[in-house]
């Protein structure tokens, strides 16, 4: 599989964007992480793999602080952003979200126009100065969400009109136009079809010039195209982190052959 | 189950037996008795013939009155019996034949699953005919009142004086019936009543939906639907034993004039009793916001104050103004609470502080007291009874039409 990737995989270490630190997630009684330490580089793509409910999403949202709102979350540990603890009672959500992008699971357009959708952020952090300049930012980031030909003549049409992977594209697209340093995409092709899917991957391979991409897939062959670093995670723990070229062709853990080569997951 | 003929029978028996033995008797009276007499005359000497029958004999009556008391008697207790005799028979039939019927092949189920879906209809029928059977009746006498009362002097008139004389000879207004001062004090009342309702009940509903601890929900929603559960007399007479005369001492405490009913203090209780209502349809209009949007929001760095203004909100104001709109046409129906302290004149005055009358007070006080259904006095009653029902007809629909739109948004 190695000649069907799109990264360059340079062997430096670069500068870590994020570090967690003996990592530990409670919902409840539920231990949905255990003990997870982790590097994420800058400029780097890092890939998040492992079965269903490995806690993959929760260990996700914990770099921005999305557990905050569910109620009988409780995390440990700590994780930091630039060498600033993000849970330090002096660090804002809000800002902190600013920074760090999010794209869920499961499309979740605002019940606004797709121009709206678009501006949404810009709009409440008030990145553009003037309707031409929000006007640009719109177009910029639906072509990079690879949507806007779909979507060019409707701008005005409601975004939960679309279909579920023009949905995902236009979260896609309304996360980059917040311009954050980091994006978290959780599965962000579940819903695509080949081509919107080698659009998107196309697209975090540009943006990893500029930002750190954290994503969330379960496919080991998009795991192995886009991305630099791959994190294996199972039943909360993270079982293996490095070289994702290292992890798909010489697997250190056993559990972890056994996921790539299909046998447990 | 193989009783369910039986009983119905004995129902039916029981309920027409009465009306066809006087038939029968009233018949057999002697030729001539009820010659030349009017219906209340044949009704007098029935119910002196039933109660010879009952044995409460008055004076002396005619021969032919015991005669037909006798009959009465006698046909009873034939009926009586022939029931008797009916019931038992068809109940042992009933038995044998059930117990050939039930085999290994008789599926009970269909039939009963039958009889329980007619029941059914049967009561969807009844509350669609008796429905029918209100507006009816409304209708008729409404336009009755209008061949009294020209429409437009009821619908445009200014004045409301419907002390109008029943009997000759009695002192009374010369009568008026404009229904604008009774409509704009309902509508004052009305007002009164969201102005403080609405605020509350949202903020209520924001704070429980957005911000409470669960515990605090937990204890919070149970309290306020208590308060949707206290009775409107209750409410009633706190407006008038408790807020009317706070009122009005702190009016006069500021040099204004307050008169001892107030629309204020009727129409505040009023909001008291529907807060919990708008409460509880901001809950659920906003509890039916997915948590996928909420997170989107704040996922892209919006403060909880942004995400509320710009995407809870206007994605739950559907169903937010629904639930005011039904707020809107329980307020304008509302009886209990104006009766007890909302006044009796009625004033063309927007003055929250003076006391107006609502439509609802006068429909009661109309049809209180000396009544005869052929003069406008009550007729109006109907009148705007049928007013408030086409008034609080199109809101509702206007609010369901609402609340069902934005139902399907997420659906
Ligand atoms: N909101 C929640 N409340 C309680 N438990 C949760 C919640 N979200 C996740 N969990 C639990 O945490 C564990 C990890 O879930 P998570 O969603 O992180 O899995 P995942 O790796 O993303 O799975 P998938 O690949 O199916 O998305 C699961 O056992 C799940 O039941
Ligand atoms: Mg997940």
């Amino acid at each position: 599989m190695n000649d069907m990737r799109k990264v360059e995989r340079d062997v430096d270490a670069r500068e870590v964007k994020i570090s967690a630190r003996d990592c530990q997630v409670w919902y409840g009684d539920n231990h949905a992480i255990k003990d997870v330490n982790v590097d994420i580089e800058e400029k780097t793509v890092t890939a998040f793999i492992g079965p269903s409910g490995c806690g993959k999403s929760t260990f996700l949202r914990c770099l921005n602080r999305m557990n905050d709102m569910i109620d009988n979350c409780r995390i440990e540990g700590t994780i930091t952003l630039d060498g600033q603890d993000i849970y330090d009672p002096r660090v804002d959500p809000v800002q902190l979200r600013a920074k760090v992008g999010m794209v869920f699971q499961k499309p979740n357009p605002f019940p606004k126009s797709i121009y709206d959708n678009i501006a949404y952020g810009p709009r409440i952090h008030g990145l553009a100065r003037g309707k031409a300049e929000l006007d640009e930012i719109v177009e910029k980031s639906l072509r990079r969400g690879a949507i806007w030909d779909e979507v060019k003549d409707r701008l005005d049409a409601p975004g939960t009109g679309l279909s579920g992977g023009q949905q995902q594209r236009l979260c896609i697209a309304r996360a980059i136009a917040t311009q954050p340093e980091v994006l978290l995409m959780d599965e962000p092709c579940s819903a695509l079809d080949p081509i919107a899917t080698a659009q998107v991957e196309e697209l975090i391979d540009e943006l990893r010039k500029d930002y750190s991409v954290v994503i969330v897939t379960h496919s080991m062959q998009q795991a192995a195209r886009v991305s630099h670093k791959t994190a294996f995670f199972h039943l909360g723990n993270l079982v293996e982190y490095g070289e994702t070229g290292q992890i798909f062709t010489n697997p250190r853990d056993p559990r972890t052959e056994s996921y790539i080569t299909g046998r447990i997951g | 189950m193989s009783f369910i003929p039986v009983f119905v029978l004995i129902l039916l028996w029981l309920a027409l037996q009465g009306p066809v033995i006087t038939a029968i008797v009233m018949n057999s009276l002697p030729d001539g008795a009820l010659e030349g007499l009017d219906s209340g005359a044949r009704q007098l000497i029935q119910a002196e013939i039933s109660s010879i029958a009952a044995g409460n004999i008055f004076g002396t009556p005619e021969p032919w009155k015991m005669e037909a008391a006798r009959q009465l008697v006698r046909l009873h207790d034939i009926s009586v019996w022939a029931l008797l005799a009916i019931t038992l028979g068809l109940s042992g039939a009933l038995v044998l034949f059930s117990r050939r019927r039930v085999s290994a092949e008789f599926r009970a189920r269909h039939g009963v699953e039958r009889i329980v879906s007619g029941l059914m209809i049967f009561c969807a029928v009844v509350a669609i005919f008796v429905t029918l059977g209100i507006i009816g009746s409304l209708l008729f006498e409404t336009l009755k009142f209008f061949e009294k009362v020209p429409f437009t002097k009821f619908l445009f008139g200014i004045n409301w004086e419907p002390q109008i004389p029943i009997r000759e000879g009695q002192v009374a207004a010369a009568g008026a019936f404009g229904w604008v001062p009774v409509i704009l004090g309902t509508m004052v009342i009305t007002v009164v009543a969201l102005v403080l309702a609405v605020p509350v009940g949202l903020m209520s509903a924001i704070y429980l939906n957005e911000f409470a601890p669960k515990w605090f929900r937990a204890t919070a929603k149970p309290l306020l639907e208590i308060l949707a559960g206290v009775p409107t007399v209750v409410y009633g007479f706190f407006a008038i034993l408790v807020v009317a005369p706070v009122i009005r001492d702190f009016g006069q405490s500021l040099g204004l004039d307050v008169s001892p009913n107030t629309a204020l203090a009727a129409g505040g209780v009023m909001g008291v009793m529907l807060i919990p209502f708008i409460s509880s349809f901001a809950d659920d209009a906003l509890s039916a916001v997915p948590q996928a949007l909420r997170e989107g929001a704040l996922g892209l760095g919006a403060t909880r104050a942004e995400m509320m203004t710009t995407v809870l909100f206007p994605a739950a104001i559907p169903g937010i103004v629904g639930g005011v709109l039904l707020a809107v046409s329980r307020a304008i129906g509302e009886t209990m609470i104006v009766v007890m302290a909302a006044g009796l004149m009625a004033k063309m005055t927007i003055n929250p502080l003076e006391s107006v009358t609502t439509v609802t007070v006068q429909i009661v006080t109309l049809l209180i007291g000396d009544t005869s259904f052929d003069n406008p006095k009550t007729l109006a009653a109907f009148a705007l009874g049928m007013m408030l029902f086409i008034v609080t007809l199109v809101i509702n629909v206007f609010a369901l039409r609402i609340v069902r739109k934005y139902r399907e948004a997420y659906d």
